[in-house]
């Protein structure tokens, strides 16, 4: 579909981390959006984090061997972990 | 008008607006254009929410009678509502949305500019949290604007519809009165007329960059931050908002 | 769980015989563990069944904000707004990630979508049942997310690279989903008599349609056992299902609310739970599209996506304005 926003792919540097890692893609009109879109999508507004992002088309590749996700979650939104909720220990893993 | 009072007034503006903006925004959630912006919806929904337990918070503070930010955004009726008239009325398109968006983006970053030298340390301080996010979302929603304006006829026109519409509620948040002089006088506020020049600066870059027309003229609606006349649209808004709490007083969610 | 309408060619699991050198080799790196990546060879029969599986998965996390976030503006307090509004928030991002995934195998999102709505591929019937009370976001978070998290666990293991990554991704996430769901019932568990209504009422509608999520029995299915030889399914439906029930009975046990099916009881000799089966004739009506639901669902993601083309088209003409105005300088 030749309307179809361009896909690009997502490499985000952590606040310690070393190097920027891939974590995945989403679909921009261009390069700003996707910027925007990754720190919505992918680091959930966290400050100090450096965010690349390539149209996918333009990815020369070797022989594919993604690092795997980077996950960091926002400190602010304390809820979103698992250990905020207060669950007894008698109603079962959760 | 004493000091407290108006303390409360103003704060009261403060987080009406983001709990009605925040509402709003909230509707899109499963229905916009693309699934980056359903993500990004809610995010300005969550940051104007966030904005609002604080502000709202430190309203009932300083209102003394125990009501906390839920008791005051759930069991007030409309004619104690003190956000501007632009955020209450309905999202129409997402023209119409963003349009409204990057408006109160707009004067939000100008006003929290100058909060963050407010009088009232944790008025500074709720400013210096929001004024980050704030500084993200106008960014944001000035470059949606600009896209839209100037991308294809269609969205131009949508877009110039929007702000045509929009406008006349635009000069509500630079009209003061004795609350906003108090205030002021307090070193806690700025006066909203101060923050005209700044705000049309800004408004306007955008719009020149959008390829859109700020409509002429001065007439602007009023109403809403002294609560004197609230639109038909927010009792509808709090009908829904607040039905629970209204159904089942007591109960704890 | 994402695999309604999901079909193999052949007559069953090819033998080693049977297979071309290029398929034994493939097979083998699956079963050593290694992962698929995009550009690697895989069979044909693979990369459809991966196309449908995943792509029906991101279908079921888009629609499923609609349940939910048809009570964001009804939510009780602030906290439990932003909340719910962070977890559908999730969702779409969840959609998002598996919409990725798909494309790797060499389908547009826009191919998806359009598949969606046209009704040539499903989501998850669960999404076609109402979200009646502020009790039914405890019931979906607890019982449908918790439902989800069974299923995906195990696909944390899944051949398929881009799939298995997004997977890691998800999971993390999906905790805190169940147990916010969780947390709003025993609220309302140990609330008014009202509240407690609320609840067992919202256990009782969901109770089956949960079950149902992980899809009827597939002991003699053979695309499931296509499947799992490739490593797209780990589990069997009744595995997954029965883990469930043995995981939820003690929760529902703890809330104090009342069984949603009389005959639930612990089994001494097997160790689990033995259930009801749900009637799989309502199962079957759901998928062809006469649940509650469906037309609802569909109606409001047409209606998304139609409403959204001019802003779609409009940022994107701005891109091209935008770029072609730099490579002119």
């Amino acid at each position: 579909m030749k309307n179809e926003w361009p896909l690009w792919e997502v490499f985000i540097r952590g606040q310690h981390g070393l190097s920027h890692r891939h974590v995945g893609s989403l679909h921009a009109p261009d390069a700003e959006m996707a910027i925007r879109n990754a720190r919505d999508v992918y680091t959930r507004r966290n400050e100090g984090v450096s965010i690349w992002v390539v149209e996918a088309r333009h990815i020369a590749a070797s022989s594919p061997s993604d690092k795997g996700p980077l996950y960091e979650p926002s400190q602010s939104k304390i809820y979103r972990h698992p250990t905020f909720f207060d669950i007894p220990e008698e109603a079962g893993n959760m | 008008m004493d000091r407290d009072s108006a303390f409360f007034e103003f704060l009261l503006r403060m987080g009406d607006n983001t709990l009605v903006l925040g509402h709003r925004i909230s509707e899109w959630c499963g229905h916009a254009p693309i699934l980056e912006e359903d993500i990004a919806l809610a995010n300005t929904a969550l940051d104007l929410i966030g904005q609002t337990q604080m502000w709202l918070g430190l309203a009932g503070e300083v209102e003394g009678a125990g009501r906390d930010a839920d008791a005051l955004a759930f069991t007030r009726d409309f004619w104690e509502f003190r956000n501007a008239l632009l955020v209450e009325l309905p999202n129409g398109d997402f023209g119409r949305t963003m349009a409204r968006q990057f408006l109160f983006d707009a004067w939000q970053s100008v006003q929290l500019g100058k909060l963050l030298k407010s009088s009232d340390s944790r008025v500074a301080e709720i400013a210096e949290k929001a004024a980050k996010e704030v500084a993200y979302q106008v960014e944001r929603s000035a470059g949606t604007v600009v896209g839209l304006g100037d991308g294809t006829e269609e969205s131009h026109a949508r877009m110039q519809a929007a702000i045509d519409y929009l406008w006349p509620y635009v000069g509500e948040f630079f009209a003061g009165d004795a609350v906003d002089a108090a205030m002021a006088e307090a070193g806690i506020a700025p006066d909203p007329a101060s923050l005209r020049g700044d705000f049309d600066a800004l408004v306007g870059r955008v719009m020149e960059e959008a390829t859109l027309n700020i409509p002429e003229g001065d007439f602007h609606h009023k109403g809403g931050r002294d609560g004197a006349r609230h639109t038909e649209h927010l009792g509808h808004l709090l009908c829904e908002m607040q039905w629970l709490q209204r159904a089942y007083p007591g109960a704890t969610w | 769980m994402y695999a309604q309408m999901v079909k193999t060619d052949g007559k069953g699991v090819k033998s080693r015989e049977e297979m071309s050198p290029e398929e034994r080799a493939f097979q083998d790196r699956v079963d050593a563990h290694e992962k698929i990546e995009p550009t690697d060879w895989m069979p044909e029969g693979y990369r459809r069944t991966l196309i449908r599986q995943i792509g029906q998965h991101a279908h079921s996390e888009v629609v499923g904000q609609l349940p939910e976030g048809n009570w964001i503006t009804r939510a009780p307090t602030l906290q439990r707004k932003a909340i719910l509004l962070a977890k559908v928030q999730d969702e779409a991002g969840h959609g998002l990630y598996l919409y990725c995934a798909a494309e790797t195998l060499g389908v547009s999102r826009d191919d998806l979508t359009e598949q969606l709505l046209s009704g040539r591929m499903k989501y998850s019937s669960i999404f076609n049942y109402p979200a009646l009370s502020w009790a039914d976001m405890g019931a979906i978070g607890w019982l449908v997310d918790g439902a989800a998290i069974i299923n995906q666990v195990p696909l944390q293991r899944t051949s398929y690279g881009p799939y298995a990554r997004a997977m890691v991704r998800i999971c993390k996430e999906e905790s805190f989903h169940a147990r916010q769901g969780y947390d709003i019932m025993m609220k309302m568990a140990a609330g008014t008599k009202a509240q407690r209504k609320m609840a067992q009422d919202a256990l009782n509608r969901y109770w089956f349609p949960a079950l149902m999520m992980f899809g009827p029995s597939d002991k003699d299915s053979v695309h499931s056992a296509q499947s799992m030889a490739w490593k797209i399914k780990i589990n069997t439906n009744d595995e997954l299902r029965q883990k469930f029930v043995d995981q939820t009975v003690p929760q529902i046990e703890f809330l104090g609310l009342d069984l949603p099916d009389p005959n639930i009881r612990f089994n001494e000799e097997t160790g689990h739970y033995d259930y009801s089966e749900p009637d799989w004739s309502e199962f079957f009506d759901v998928i062809r599209g006469n649940g509650p639901c469906n037309t609802d669902r569909l109606e409001a993601r047409r209606q998304a996506w139609d409403d959204g083309a001019w802003v779609r088209e409009g940022l994107l003409a701005h891109a091209r304005k935008k770029s072609a105005a730099t490579a002119a300088e």
